[in-house]
């Protein structure tokens, strides 16, 4: 195998390839998605993998002379219950806009914050809440009923209990 | 022995040395003696690292109040008080939902000079808002966003945002009912964009709102994660990002050859008077070497610094007055009147109406139309056309000068009455007819999301703009109208929120008509 020598280059003739640009720039770019990783690294850490969220579930029993369509509101959640007769449905009293707690007020619920509307069933009448109010999960039986806010039922959900 | 140099003996040269310590201290630490001569007070600016952000002469046209109003200075002013009194506020306040209030309290009642301190706090925090927002306008109006400045304009947004989030993370410290509903709101704000994601259906696959909410509370409700977050935004992060960018503004400024002025400002300002300081009259016989490395309009190559005086005392001084005038107005503000604190936070039962600081009723008002629209998008669109302005106005005519520009004034005028009545309309409009949701009740959300009060307001300005770029054959005609509507539109709307909103934000004219509740 035969070598062609190229031109002949004086000292001062730039490199093709100058090898301490190469070498330079392989260190920039090792540094720089060193760092990018290390930031994504970092950036994991606020974002918590156990959360310290109290449970949303909790046993309430109705009182015997609650009308048909009033509210009974369980102190310290953000549920509204409701009993037809033998029917009992939830309805979840925080504000599908910016999560402020709506009021029950006439036939239906009022949002203070931002003066949403919701009918008795928790569509939206009027104001800027883009959900209706969410249905949750009501179990149990007789005196005793289970609730759990997390778990959201399709709107209509009304469950049985007897009275 | 051979002849030693006549010294004292030791003994001796150290009690003279130890005499001369307090003078050598003095000269060791300000080097070049007291600003006297031309020369010292030059080294007395360059010689020290924070004055030495400022440049050593300063020019007439930058000292007259009708350049500036001092209100960038205010601003700063307003943000070094904040820190003084906000350290001294740690020292009693914990960050934890059971003590936060109560920690309040007892800096209210109890601590010496607490309520003063807590007080000032409060009040220099709003003058620096206050003050933010004029010197933006200031900036704005006299065009000194312009080249070279256009870069100086996008870190002084980025000061604007900062001090809103300082404002924010600020009234939510106290876990009062102010703060618990306005943590809820703004973390909800900011899990917003699911009123978009939902409404495409993507939410389960792509959910930015949702992780924007649990990295601002770092849980599914609003608690101790929550507040410490905010802390540690509010007396660490912000702080020190605000710090820095200010840092780059003020040097950005003598970089970008002091503040703006008109090409003529010599002449206008004529000779200076005969009191004043020695102004530079003679050419400069220098040769500007250091000025082959320096790139843009750095030094006064060929130009002698005819017109300036310099900075020390002049500048130093105007500077120190405007400090002190603003530290004036926040002890007589504090002395008079009390910073708000309600009752302990109650997850059960938001306050009726709850109401944000005055800043942030405008937006309140907007996310009353849409929370998407106006928590995010909106403020989104502001933003990025303020970011925009320097790079589409690339014209001359009127730099430096109040309502500079083709048409000037006159459009500015015409711009208030557009961007009030336009604001007025819209607002009585929804007020008095409701909107879509009203009229159809099955809407879909995502109509209401891109046409809602706020977003129409949005596109009268954005159209009388542009009609103002055609009419006037000018950017910057355009850009005046358009930032003097927002200025009304906000001013507007910050009213309507403080002054005419009641109970579930319904529209009362009087606080006297609310129901009683």
């Amino acid at each position: 195998m035969t070598v062609t020598p190229g031109p002949a280059r004086s000292r001062l003739d730039p490199d093709p390839l100058p090898r301490r640009d190469f070498l330079g720039l392989a260190s920039l770019w090792a540094a720089a998605s060193a760092t990018l990783f290390a930031t994504v690294g970092m950036l994991r850490l606020p974002r918590a993998a156990v959360l310290s969220s109290p449970s949303r579930k909790f046993r309430v029993s109705l009182p015997e002379s609650l009308a048909p369509g009033v509210p009974f509101l369980p102190p310290g959640r953000s549920v509204a219950l409701f009993r037809e007769g033998e029917e009992v449905h939830a309805i979840s009293t925080v504000c599908t806009h910016l999560g402020c707690i709506v009021k029950a007020a006439g036939d239906g619920f009022e949002c203070p914050c931002h003066g949403s509307r919701f009918a008795a069933d928790g569509s939206v009448v009027k104001g800027p809440a883009p959900k209706p109010l969410a249905w949750v999960k009501v179990s149990g039986s007789g005196a005793s009923l289970l609730v759990d806010e997390e778990q959201v039922v399709p709107a209509g959900t009304k469950v049985k209990v007897k009275a | 022995m051979s002849a030693a140099p006549l010294q004292p003996p030791a003994p001796r040269r150290f009690l003279d040395n130890l005499r001369e310590v307090p003078a050598r201290l003095r000269e060791s630490a300000l080097r070049g003696g007291p600003p006297r001569s031309d020369r010292t007070r030059s080294t007395f600016v360059f010689g020290n690292v924070f004055l030495h952000l400022h440049a050593v002469r300063t020019h007439r046209w930058s000292l007259r109040w009708s350049t500036t109003w001092g209100l960038g200075i205010a601003a700063m002013a307003g943000f070094l008080i904040t820190l003084v009194t906000g350290v001294l506020l740690m020292f009693y306040y914990k960050p934890y939902p059971d003590a936060a209030y109560l920690s309040i309290k007892d800096i209210h009642f109890v601590v010496p000079t607490g309520r003063f301190i807590r007080n000032i706090h409060r009040w220099a925090a709003n003058l620096m808002v206050v003050a933010v927002l004029l010197h933006m306008a200031r900036a704005f109006y006299t065009a000194a966003y312009r080249a070279p400045r256009e870069f100086n304009w996008l870190i002084g947004m980025g000061l604007l945002v900062t001090t809103l989030g300082l404002s924010f993370t600020g009234y939510l410290l106290p876990w009062d009912q102010l703060a618990y509903w306005a943590i809820t709101i703004g973390a909800n704000i900011a899990q917003s964009p699911r009123e978009v994601t939902d409404a495409l259906g993507l939410t389960p696959y792509f959910d930015p709102g949702g992780l924007q909410r649990l990295l601002l509370l770092g849980s599914d409700i609003v608690g101790e994660e929550a507040l410490i977050r905010f802390y540690l935004l509010h007396v660490m992060l912000l702080p020190l990002v605000l710090a820095a960018l200010a840092a780059v503004h003020f040097w950005r400024i003598r970089k970008d050859g002091g503040l703006v002025r008109p090409a003529d400002a010599d002449r206008r300002l004529g000779p200076p008077s005969a009191e004043t300081y020695p102004v530079f009259t003679e050419e400069p016989t220098k040769t500007y070497h250091l000025a082959a490395i320096v790139r843009g309009r750095t030094a006064a190559v060929g130009r002698g610094p005819e017109g300036t005086v310099p900075s020390m005392p002049h500048l130093f001084y105007a500077e120190a007055g405007v400090l002190m005038l603003t530290l004036l107005v926040c002890l007589g503000l504090a002395l008079l009147i009390d910073a708000p604190l309600k009752e302990l936070a109650n997850p059960a039962v938001p306050e009726n109406p709850a109401k944000a600081p005055w800043y942030f009723l405008g937006l309140q008002e907007l996310v009353s139309y849409s929370a998407f629209m106006g928590g995010i998008g909106i403020p989104t669109i502001v933003l990025l056309g303020l970011g925009l302005i320097p790079f589409l106005d690339r014209e001359t005519a009127g730099t430096g000068e109040w309502f500079g520009g083709p048409g000037g004034g006159r459009v500015v005028g015409q711009a208030v009455v557009v961007g009030l009545g336009a604001a007025l309309a819209v607002e009585i409009f929804a007020i008095r007819y409701g909107w879509i949701r009203e009229w159809l009740p099955g809407v879909p959300q995502l109509v209401i999301t891109l046409i809602n009060p706020g977003t129409v307001l949005t596109a009268i300005y954005a159209a009388y703009s542009i009609w103002l770029v055609r009419r006037y054959d000018s950017t910057r005609t355009g850009a005046l109208g358009l930032f003097t509507c927002f200025l009304c539109g906000f001013t507007l709307l910050t009213l309507i929120g403080t002054y005419f909103r009641g109970p579930n934000w319904t529209f009362y004219w009087s606080p006297a008509d609310w129901p009683v509740h």
